[in-house]
């Protein structure tokens, strides 16, 4: 029998575990390892944003998207390499964050919780016309860059890797260690954690919240400069991607605990090897449902996520 | 009390409006009724979304199909005019559009949209209203159906051919094992299935089978399964998106040497865009197509044909080089042309036997339909793509690029295997 | 109070019949092409706004609901041949269980929390739905329609007056909800969750309520597409479009009153349906996100807040 006769969910399962080995179980871990360091790259401005300040921003894998594009042309222009392009794109994505937040902060959150309604709806409108402009100007083909480190693989023993893989591991780490330092030892890092907490405390000390809400969510957009450049090195991108990410994004802040920098990377990390090895058993099929069961199942039962505060 | 009584009238009068506004919507249309004399040929056509490449394009060929039989004087004396409107690459917006074509434009001739997913909708209602419905690109869209005025210019013929004929060159490099890769997408998964079930036929074991959604990202563990599954032939179905992220992640994991046939059904990498893209890439995978520049593939016409489509694409911004689609934009027209030439009118029936009972000729080449509307004959090429280097369009204008392996009568070249020898 | 109530079930029934009269007096097709799937949106927003706007909870699910409709149509014509009818019961049926087990799983959530659940819905149903071989898989499935009943002389214009009955009931439900209890507690509900509860509002149980409601709703209006394409497929049925138009179209309207809705997926419907034959241009699919945004931020009491506004500030 090759084709299933109706009735049943059809999985790969009965081919793959015939060549399921533990060899390959092993590399799928390694594999979603590394992919999970992706994951967090890509979630941590979220963690930022909807974590540490409310904000719904349900935007942000559209505003990723919107990275990896400017990445594109700065790539496909100038030749600029993809990371370093990444880097030369936060102060403006910086300054299209403070835009975008006092812009939400007045329409919205100063109006109270009626308007909290109303401001979801406002970040999916966005992302919509976002997802619409990209497909205007460059149409729905994909788009790739070209770096030395894309296409190219290690080889460990029988394992072979891909570079691009390392190169978003190593981005994702010292981002996170970055962000980790900078929330717990700067001035205005502990501002932010504190306005997570209790705004009111924050005022009686004589910071202005907003403005430390307004930075910080500068900062979130600014950090998806480099975290779209990851995205276009792992992958070609195409204008609707966002809504892959969504769900994965989502899931890693909210799995992580809203704000925790450090739970953040785990929780991406246990979502990038629950879908390798898922789709190295069971089938690629399965695979966008994961983020979004693992998210549903967190909120259920633990809202506060695996490392809450 | 009274303010609701008023809000309740005013529901009523503005479900009234609502009504009163789409009745009233051919009228406001009948200003195309004024130039009675030209025969018009109504179609939808993906100029957004996901088939929006290859819908311009082949569009484009129907319009110089159209601007070159007006200069001809047009059909039975009648201008040509072409009505087309965008149904943004989904099957939920055709119903509607050849609602409008048949009733309010009163086209004479209605033409099917590149894809399959908008053509399904509208073949039952084609066939409702004895339309005769040239096809463009759809696969086996009628077997259900079974309309006997559906016309399909696509090259596929019979369900199996394009399998069979990736298996037969496969079978004969030695190939004994399978392996099969495909999007979770209509047109893949038909075209998959009909491999898998044509390998039960021949006996062929099918070491691996993988269905994966189109928002894939990472390809490298597939990848890597499949490789450990050990295949001597790859047959893959991929969508424009992931074409790009299988073939990457081929080149950094490999496939191994025991590979001697990869490709068969990947769509997107007959774009020009896709093409240029991917670059080295592609070299050694061996892919269904329709037309190629190969010395055996030009017929009369053809040759005029890709001279003005060269120009006017960079115009209008389409696939530079459209050879995926656009001269069977072109052929769709030409059909027409001979059938409603031979029948003198443009009676449905008349037209649909003239086109069930001869040989047409086009710049694709002779056709001749079965009696499902699809090929007699499949015509879908089997070509390997060697020497391709990286970021150069012209390279593919070029002889021997793809090389055509199948059919017997278009081939210009034998397989080459393995197929990781021609990527190093 | 009752003198409304007659005014209602008159305009309701005369609506129908204006649609049923339409069917005879119009032969020409389009229009019932056309005017369905304006009549789809309007069930899907109005059906929306008994859970995002009475309850305040924004659900970008609305297209998961819709593809459950569209599936379970499919599922029954296939296994068992069932008629329209049936197909739309069972389908409402199921919406509204649906319904009740995202309200379930979701009944603490708040916020954008449960906005991110309904999508999360969304993508595992399309999943299981795509890899359900039976109602075709990913590959989609065609349907045969059954030959048109008595009074009718084209399938279609049958569907348009199901969907405009579909319509009636969708409004008649939300106008119902609206001016009871159960409209205030949710309105209380959306006000000050934790207050409502305090001063004795069963909150969960008005929340599961408007969730089942809303689902069948929803289910509903999907139920009948597969004869409508004669074709069903997991991304048309599960496009996000749905989600976006059932959202746009009730916050466009104004989600105070049940007209809202109902405004903002006709002027929505008809232009989108106009712009497709007429402007054939990428910018028209901007229009819905844009519209979006330029009402949540500009007018946020909707089409319907711009002319009411001083009675609903009277009520309390």
């Amino acid at each position: 029998m090759i084709n299933d006769s109706g009735g049943v969910f059809e999985t790969t399962t009965g081919r793959g575990w015939g060549v399921f080995s533990v060899e390959l179980l092993i590399e799928s871990i390694i594999f979603g390892v590394l992919l999970g360091c992706f994951y967090c790259a890509v979630s941590i401005g979220l963690s930022v944003a909807f974590g540490l300040i409310d904000v719904p921003h349900i935007a942000h894998p559209a505003f990723l998207v919107l990275a990896a594009y400017c990445v594109y042309i700065l790539n496909d222009t100038w030749g600029i390499d993809p990371l370093l392009a990444g880097v030369l794109i936060t102060p403006l994505f910086f300054l299209f964050g403070i835009v975008v937040y006092r812009l939400y902060h007045a329409m919205f959150e100063k109006r109270g919780s009626d308007a909290a309604v109303r401001g979801i709806a406002f970040f999916f409108g966005v992302a919509f016309i976002i997802e619409v402009l990209i497909i205007l100007q460059f149409g729905v083909d994909q788009r790739s860059v070209t770096a030395p480190y894309i296409g190219k693989s290690w080889r460990i023993l029988e394992m072979r890797i891909p570079i691009r893989q390392i190169v978003a591991f190593v981005v994702a780490v010292s981002l996170t260690l970055a962000l980790t330092l900078y929330l717990s030892r700067t001035f205005t890092g502990r501002a932010i954690r504190a306005v997570a907490q209790d705004e009111g405390a924050l005022r009686l000390l004589g910071a202005d919240p907003i403005r430390i809400k307004t930075w910080a969510f500068g900062l979130a957009t600014a950090i998806l400069g480099i975290a779209g450049a990851l995205l276009i090195v792992v992958a070609p991108v195409e204008p609707t991607l966002d809504r892959a990410y969504i769900g994965r994004t989502f899931c890693v802040v909210v799995m992580a605990g809203l704000g925790s920098m450090s739970g953040t990377l785990v929780a991406a990390i246990i979502l990038g090897v629950a879908e390798s090895v898922v789709l190295t058993s069971f089938g690629a099929s399965w695979a966008p449902a994961i983020s979004f069961s693992l998210l549903l199942a967190v909120l259920a039962v633990r809202p506060q996520g695996l490392f809450g505060r | 009390m009274t303010s609701k009584f008023r809000t309740t009238r005013r529901r009523v009068l503005q479900g009234a409006v609502a009504v009163g506004a789409i009745t009233s919507a051919p009228s406001m249309f009948s200003i195309a009724h004024a130039q009675q004399q030209s025969l018009k040929i109504g179609l939808s056509m993906p100029q957004t979304g996901g088939l929006a490449a290859g819908g311009r394009a082949s569009q484009l060929g129907l319009e110089i199909w159209r601007d070159d039989i007006n200069a001809k004087g047009g059909l039975l004396g009648r201008k040509v005019e072409l009505v087309i409107y965008d149904d943004k690459s989904s099957a939920a917006e055709s119903p509607a559009i050849y609602a409008k074509l048949l009733d309010v434009d009163k086209v004479d001739l209605i033409f099917a949209p590149y894809g399959t997913v908008q053509t399904a909708p509208i073949l039952p209602l084609a066939k409702q209203r004895g339309m005769v419905l040239i096809g463009n690109f759809a696969f086996q869209v009628n077997a259900k159906v079974g309309h006997d005025m559906w016309f399909n210019i696509a090259p596929w013929g019979p369900a199996d051919s394009w399998a069979s004929a990736f298996l037969d060159l496969g079978q004969k490099a030695g190939g004994k094992t399978l392996a099969v890769l495909a999007s979770d997408q209509e047109f893949s998964q038909n075209v998959a299935k009909a491999a898998k079930d044509v390998a039960a036929k021949r006996g062929i074991q099918v070491v691996f089978e993988q269905n994966y959604p189109p928002t894939t990202v990472e390809f490298a563990g597939i990848i890597r399964s499949l490789k450990a599954a050990k295949p001597d032939m790859v047959y893959v179905t991929s969508y424009p998106p992931d074409s790009a992220g299988i073939l990457r992640a081929v080149n950094e994991i490999g496939v191994g040497d025991n590979v001697k046939i990869f490709g068969g059904g990947m769509v997107g990498v007959q774009f020009s865009a896709v093409m240029e893209n991917l670059g080295s890439l592609l070299n050694g995978v061996t892919n269904f197509n329709s037309w190629l520049p190969e010395p055996s593939m030009f017929f009369d016409g053809t040759k005029e044909f890709f001279e003005k489509y060269s120009k006017r694409a960079i115009e209008a911004k389409v696939d530079p080089l459209g050879y995926y689609l656009a001269p069977f934009g072109y052929a769709q027209g030409q059909l027409i042309e001979q059938a409603v030439n031979a029948a003198k009118s443009v009676d449905q029936k008349a037209i649909a036997k003239h086109l069930r009972e001869n040989e047409l000729k086009t710049i694709v080449g002779p056709i001749t339909f079965a009696a499902d509307g699809e090929r007699k004959e499949s015509a879908t090429l089997m070509a390997q793509y060697r020497g391709v280097t990286d970021k150069n369009l012209d390279q593919f204008r070029t002889v021997g690029k793809q090389v055509i392996l199948l059919p017997e009568r278009l081939k210009s070249g034998e397989l080459v295997t393995p197929f990781e020898a021609l990527r190093k | 109070m009752r003198g409304n109530d007659v005014a209602f079930a008159f305009g309701a029934m005369l609506f129908v019949a204006a649609a049923a009269l339409t069917t005879f007096l119009v032969g020409n097709e389009y229009p019932f092409f056309a005017g369905y799937v304006i009549l789809q949106y309007i069930v899907l927003a109005v059906a929306w706004t008994i859970l995002g706007g009475y309850a305040g909870y924004v659900n970008f699910g609305a297209s998961a609901f819709f593809g459950v409709g569209v599936y379970t149509s499919v599922f029954l014509a296939k296994a068992f041949g069932a008629p329209l009818l049936v197909q739309i019961a069972v389908a409402a049926a199921v919406g509204g269980f649906l319904g009740f087990a995202v309200g379930l799983l979701t009944l603490r959530m708040k916020g954008i929390f449960f906005s991110i659940a309904t999508i999360a819905v969304t993508i595992i149903i399309d999943t299981f739905i795509v890899n359900w071989k039976y109602v075709g898989g990913a590959a989609g499935i065609q349907v045969v329609r059954p030959p048109t009943m008595a009074p009718f002389e084209s399938y279609v214009k049958m569907l348009f007056v199901v969907q405009a009955i579909l319509v009636v009931i969708a409004v008649a439900t939300a106008r119902y909800i609206q001016n009871s209890r159960i409209g205030r507690g949710l309105q209380a509900l959306r006000d000050d969750e934790l207050a409502a509860e305090c001063s004795g509002v069963p909150t969960l149980k008005l929340k599961l309520l408007a969730c089942v409601i809303s689902g069948a709703l929803m289910a509903a209006a999907g139920a009948p597409s597969p004869m409508y394409l004669q074709y069903a497929i997991p991304v048309a049925a599960f496009d996000l479009n749905y989600s976006v138009s059932a959202l746009a179209m009730s916050l466009i309207g104004g989600t105070s009153h049940w007209l809202g809705p109902v405004l903002g997926a006709v002027l929505l419907g008809v232009t989108q349906q106009w712009l497709t034959v007429n402007i054939s241009s990428a910018a028209n699919v901007l229009l819905l996100g844009v519209m979006l945004v330029v009402f949540v931020v500009a007018a946020p009491r909707g089409i319907i807040g711009l002319f009411v506004r001083k009675k609903s500030e009277k009520t309390p």
